[in-house]
């Protein structure tokens, strides 16, 4: 069933707003962060005006209420991406510090899990930072040795030497499953393949896919998934790490805090059950009411629905964009095991490229919001020898218009800057 | 319209033909300075006449290679324009005024007579997150003057 983007559109505020000297917004910088719509934005203020208080820590009516939402969080969220316990959700900050948080207690384990010496951990060249450096801190401080598969030059991974590079050392492999600059979509099933045939365990970040297309954990067949709340969405200050219960129950806690413990003597602690061993604090508990409206709001809609509407744009997009004189596609150039973001570099003719930065300033004064850079995946870039793309990205309330405006705008830009 | 206030023609004119671009082989000290948030990368010279007179040393050349927007490449031209020729003690005084203009979020003007085709870039300073590219160049500017000074101090102390 194909969505209905108008009666989408209506329910997200910001799309109405003017900007710039009276422009409409055209917003496709969904993959730094999505826009929020009113079912998310009214959960979190009734949160706030009638529910708020602590979590798990009172006996009165509101602790209770502010429990069973923020529990209830957690239920949507497991059912979202078929979790097959509700304790295997973990509730972060972001995906970072769900990537940091296994990075870490991987680092921190005894054996059989624990990296040391002799040990690798594998990662991707087409990874955004927070899934490059929580594991070069980690590798750095054990002593094991940091691997990654490099990339083909139409953008996908090269998966020639798989089998030398995950080879029986390994013991972690991380990686994305979506990326953020190039928009390929990864064939994680024969990574996990090789992986689990050396015993390694899997790590792998959804932040681009779990907005995009329906996300199975059990079929992904992965050990760890993180993504972020604020790309799918939901609010700012929310992340999700799921992990395999066996897992995250022998693993060693990240943060100590309050919540996150059993019985605590002044000589040392036990630890709670899981999730809880891994929720120190009090948590951004707004944050997850507004997550678990989100995960709502997209499975009302339906997550195949949802990955049939962007592979529209997308290919749609693919094709307008190819059809601009000077612009080059970073990432693959066709539409399959294509996620929702679209990287490019634009020449003018006489001038050569223009940079990111100046494509991006031009097209925002016409109102069209883009990310320009080097997307936290700065190797992307020295890969293929650019100093930084523009990047287009969608969502569920992009339009085949904004496109056109898109390609319109980039047009205006190579008249600007032309001699 | 904002955009004609950051771009202005003086701009796209040092950001079509830049000036002085190209590292040249006589230099005292070479720094390789960038700006994470956006890629902008320059590679920058300093050949300075007598660097024993320290501040009151000429800039004798200043040569670079640089990738980047236009407002780090127009940047980096009108830079090089202003500073050779004048003494580092002058030329540092120029950065300071124009590391001040960056800094008025479209408050000041900036005074011709000491900035030049600088003042230009006054607009610029409306638009936080183009001021570092604006800067790069005079930054790298900076450092590679101090180097130059220093490594001549070190010869003459030994
Ligand atoms: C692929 C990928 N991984 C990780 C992240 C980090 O997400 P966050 O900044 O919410 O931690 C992002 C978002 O920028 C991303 O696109």
């Amino acid at each position: 069933m194909s969505l209905d983007v108008e009666l989408i559109r209506k329910d997200f505020p910001i799309l109405e707003r003017k900007v710039g000297d009276g422009k409409a917004l055209v917003y496709l910088d969904s993959a730094a962060s999505s826009q929020k719509p009113r079912q998310v934005i009214d959960a979190m203020s009734d949160y706030y005006a009638l529910h708020h208080s602590n979590v798990h820590r009172g006996v009165h009516a509101l602790a209770e209420e502010a429990t069973a939402l923020y529990e209830g969080a957690r239920d949507k969220v497991a059912a979202f991406i078929n979790a097959p316990d509700r304790n295997e959700v973990i509730f972060t900050k972001n995906s970072s510090e769900a990537l940091n948080l296994v990075a870490s207690v991987l680092g921190w384990a005894g054996e059989p899990y624990g990296l040391g010496p002799g040990d690798r951990v594998v990662i991707t060249q087409m990874e955004h930072h927070s899934n490059i450096v929580p594991w070069q801190l980690t590798t750095q401080r054990s002593g094991a040795e940091l691997a990654w598969l490099k990339l083909t030059d139409d953008g996908r991974l090269d998966l020639s030497d798989l089998d030398e590079l995950i080879n029986e050392n390994t013991k972690v492999v991380a990686v994305v499953h979506v990326s953020n600059i190039l928009g390929t979509l990864n064939p994680l099933d024969v990574i996990v393949r090789r992986a689990h045939d050396v015993g390694a365990i899997v790590v792998v970040d959804a932040s681009q896919s779990a907005p995009h297309i329906p996300l199975d954990v059990q079929a992904l067949g992965a050990d760890f998934v993180a993504f972020t709340g604020h790309k799918m969405l939901g609010p700012t200050g929310i992340g999700v790490l799921w992990g395999r219960a066996e897992l995250l129950n022998e693993l060693p806690p990240f943060l100590g805090g309050g919540e996150m413990v059993g019985t605590v003597d002044m000589e040392g602690s036990t630890y709670a059950p899981i999730p809880h061993k891994y929720e120190a604090g009090t948590m951004p508990i707004a944050e997850a009411v507004g997550l678990g409206a989100a995960v709502d709001y997209l499975t009302a809609l339906g997550m195949a629905n949802v990955a049939e509407h962007e592979h529209e744009i997308v290919s749609y997009a693919l094709e307008r964009l190819q059809s601009v004189e000077g612009l080059r596609i970073i990432g693959p150039q066709t539409p399959e095991a294509h996620g929702a973001a679209i990287s490019f570099t634009l020449e003018v003719a006489g001038l050569g490229e223009i940079h990111p930065h100046d494509v991006g300033q031009v097209l925002d004064e016409q109102g069209i919001a883009v990310r320009v850079g080097q997307h936290c995946a700065r190797p992307v870039c020295v890969r293929y020898g650019i100093p930084a793309t523009t990047r287009a990205s969608f969502s569920v309330y992009t339009t085949k218009a904004e496109i056109d405006a898109l390609v319109e705008g980039l047009e205006y830009v190579k008249r600007f800057f032309g001699a | 319209m904002k955009l004609d206030s950051m771009y202005q023609e003086i701009i796209l004119d040092h950001y079509r033909n830049p000036h002085h671009k190209g590292l040249r082989d006589a230099y005292g000290a070479e720094v390789h300075h960038i700006n994470p948030t956006c890629g902008d990368e320059v590679t920058l010279r300093v050949h300075l006449t007598d660097p024993q007179r320290g501040e009151d040393a000429l800039v004798r050349d200043v040569s670079y290679e640089s990738a980047g927007c236009s407002i780090s490449q127009a940047s980096a031209s009108v830079m090089s324009d202003l500073v050779i020729g004048k003494s580092v003690a002058e030329a540092l005084k120029v950065g300071d005024a124009f590391l001040e203009l960056m800094q008025s979020k479209g408050e000041a003007e900036g005074d011709e007579d000491v900035l030049e085709d600088a003042v230009a870039f006054a607009g610029v300073s409306k638009f936080p997150a183009r001021v570092k590219c604006a800067l790069l160049s005079w930054m790298a500017f900076k450092d590679a003057a101090a180097q130059a000074l220093a490594t001549t101090t070190k010869e003459t102390e030994q």
